[in-house]
């Protein structure tokens, strides 16, 4: 069962102040369980950084996305303005409804999995790999089109469902060798600090981000094989269907809560 | 939602698979390179202390970019500016950050830039001016380990 | 040519000191990989030029020290209207050029 999230008319203003902090209603429990967004641990200029799209360094990626988008990417294949238009028309607020199910194949997929479906199915084109500059750049550039605009994916579907149950199962299951689940860090010691970083509730919203410790921007996948690999886990591989069905996890979970892509992380 | 383990016990688990102490929390001294570095520059002249204003976090957040601010007194005219702000580190492998060259065309003597601090130690921004003297103003960042060692 | 970013106002009056910003998407490798010194060649960016209406009005000379996806920010006094140009050059010899228009008034 989906914890229900409600949007708190609070939120707003506190959002405005970059405190980033929304609250989620779990179907237990009567108080509701603040999720933070670890853009309340960044420091003051990290924060201002991230805040400013002069200074924010993952503009580069969607400079970077914004022309890919209008260029042809061989000759005689449609550009995706030729089909899309301008994107920020066309693409508002459309990553945010990510991970969803495609209506042609009925297949769960992630931005990264949608553009790569359009790649292949109408300019005839190899999938991007994941991480690659160019895929960044174009998950990038559709982010920013939802930049401040509320995660709104749909579950309701069976697929939808079922996928929200698995990702809610890996979530809440011990991993690796170090034999934690995500949960023991990023629900039950939110706030506390492990050694450099103070651990935040895992939003996705920032990602793609840029990263300092990539020393560039990253996927979420990236940061996400990251923490399997802070645990000794094996990683499970970009774009299978655990993958996908986590991502469709963590964005139900972030019901409400702002795209703030590409935020800036440690 | 958790399977009934308590805080204590996570916090210690993860307290043994990870070493304890930051490392790099106290500055050691300027290494011999930085020592050769500021000879160079300096040419036998002398370095002084003012003028120079810099900006650097105490703490910072990554080793690999850290924020960095250079502003220097100055009136930026033909016959008294700033030519070149030189940043240095005391215990990087390469001593020499950067070389930023203005001239009375900048307006204000200013630069920001991030940088990347190996470990823990004083940054040197060091001002030569159009009538050939040096100005000098210095900062620690303290820097320390991201959390998971992820190296993914 | 590499992905850039330039921030720097249109316009300005004569006389303004404007305030420019300039990054390059560039990993500037150190050349310290995990075999020692070198054991991976260095690849940097080393040096970003400015000049405006044909004059030099900024140099950066960069090292490994400085952080990948180098940023910039620096100051020029607006004299009149004319091409700001700007021009990375890296190890390897490639360059990246840009160029904004700065319109000065009065």
């Amino acid at each position: 069962m989906t914890p229900t999230r409600r949007s708190r008319w609070w939120m707003g203003p506190l959002a405005a102040a970059g405190l980033s902090v929304f609250a989620a209603v779990g179907p237990s429990a009567s108080e509701p369980t603040p999720l933070v967004s670890a853009t309340r641990f960044l420091s003051d200029d990290l924060r201002a950084e991230q805040q400013d799209e002069t200074r924010n360094r993952g503009m580069l990626w969607v400079d970077q996305g914004a022309d890919l988008w209008r260029r042809e990417p061989a000759p005689s294949q449609p550009s995706c303005a030729a089909c899309h238009g301008d994107a920020k028309a066309s693409m508002a607020g459309v990553a945010a409804r990510y991970p969803a199910v495609d209506g042609t194949t009925g297949r769960l997929q992630n931005v990264e999995g949608r553009i790569n479906a359009c790649r292949e199915r109408d300019q005839k084109l190899a999938p991007l790999a994941y991480d690659s500059d160019e895929l960044l750049a174009l998950t990038a550039f559709l982010a920013m089109q939802s930049r401040g605009r509320p995660v709104s994916v749909a579950t309701e579907s069976p697929a939808a469902a079922a996928a929200v149950e698995t990702g809610r199962r890996f979530w809440s299951e011990r991993q690796g060798q170090l034999n934690l689940a995500c949960t023991h860090c990023h629900d039950d010691n939110v706030g506390r600090r492990l050694r450099g970083d103070t651990l935040s509730s895992g939003l996705p919203t920032g990602y793609p981000a840029y990263r300092l410790e990539w020393q560039g921007l990253g996927s979420l996948y990236r940061r996400l094989r990251a923490c399997q690999i802070g645990v000794r886990a094996e990683p499970f591989q970009a774009g299978s269907d655990i993958h996908i069905a986590l991502e469709l996890f963590l964005a139900a979970r972030a019901l409400g809560a702002p795209v703030e892509a590409p935020a800036i992380r440690r | 939602m958790t399977d009934g383990i308590d805080r204590r016990t996570v916090i210690a688990g993860l307290g043994a698979a990870v070493v304890a102490l930051p490392r790099g929390a106290k500055a050691e001294g300027p290494s011999d390179l930085f020592r050769a570095a500021e000879r160079e520059l300096a040419k036998g002249r002398t370095i002084r202390d003012g003028r120079v204003v810099l900006d650097i976090p105490r703490l910072a957040e990554n080793g690999n970019s850290v924020a960095v601010a250079v502003s220097v007194d100055s009136p930026m005219t033909a016959a008294d500016h700033v030519r070149t702000i030189h940043l240095l580190s005391e215990r990087n492998p390469i001593a020499v950050i950067g070389r930023f060259h203005l001239g009375p065309r900048a307006g204000r003597a200013e630069v920001k830039t991030y940088v990347r601090l190996a470990t823990t130690q004083n940054v040197h921004a060091i001002a030569e001016m159009s009538d050939g003297s040096l100005w000098r103003a210095q900062g620690e960042s303290v820097v320390l380990l991201a959390a998971c060692l992820d190296g993914g | 040519m590499r992905p850039r970013r330039i921030v720097t106002p249109e316009k300005a009056k004569a006389g303004d000191v404007v305030e420019i910003r300039a990054a390059i998407l560039h990993p500037m490798v150190t050349g310290h990989g995990s075999g020692g010194p070198n054991s991976v060649p260095r690849d940097i960016v080393h040096t970003l030029i400015v000049t405006y209406d044909g004059a030099e009005i900024f140099r950066a000379e960069m090292f490994p020290g400085i952080a990948a996806n180098p940023q910039l920010t620096f100051t020029t006094v607006a004299t009149k209207t004319g091409d700001v140009v700007f021009r990375w050059v890296e190890d390897s010899g490639a360059f990246t050029t840009e160029t904004r228009r700065l319109t000065v008034e009065g």
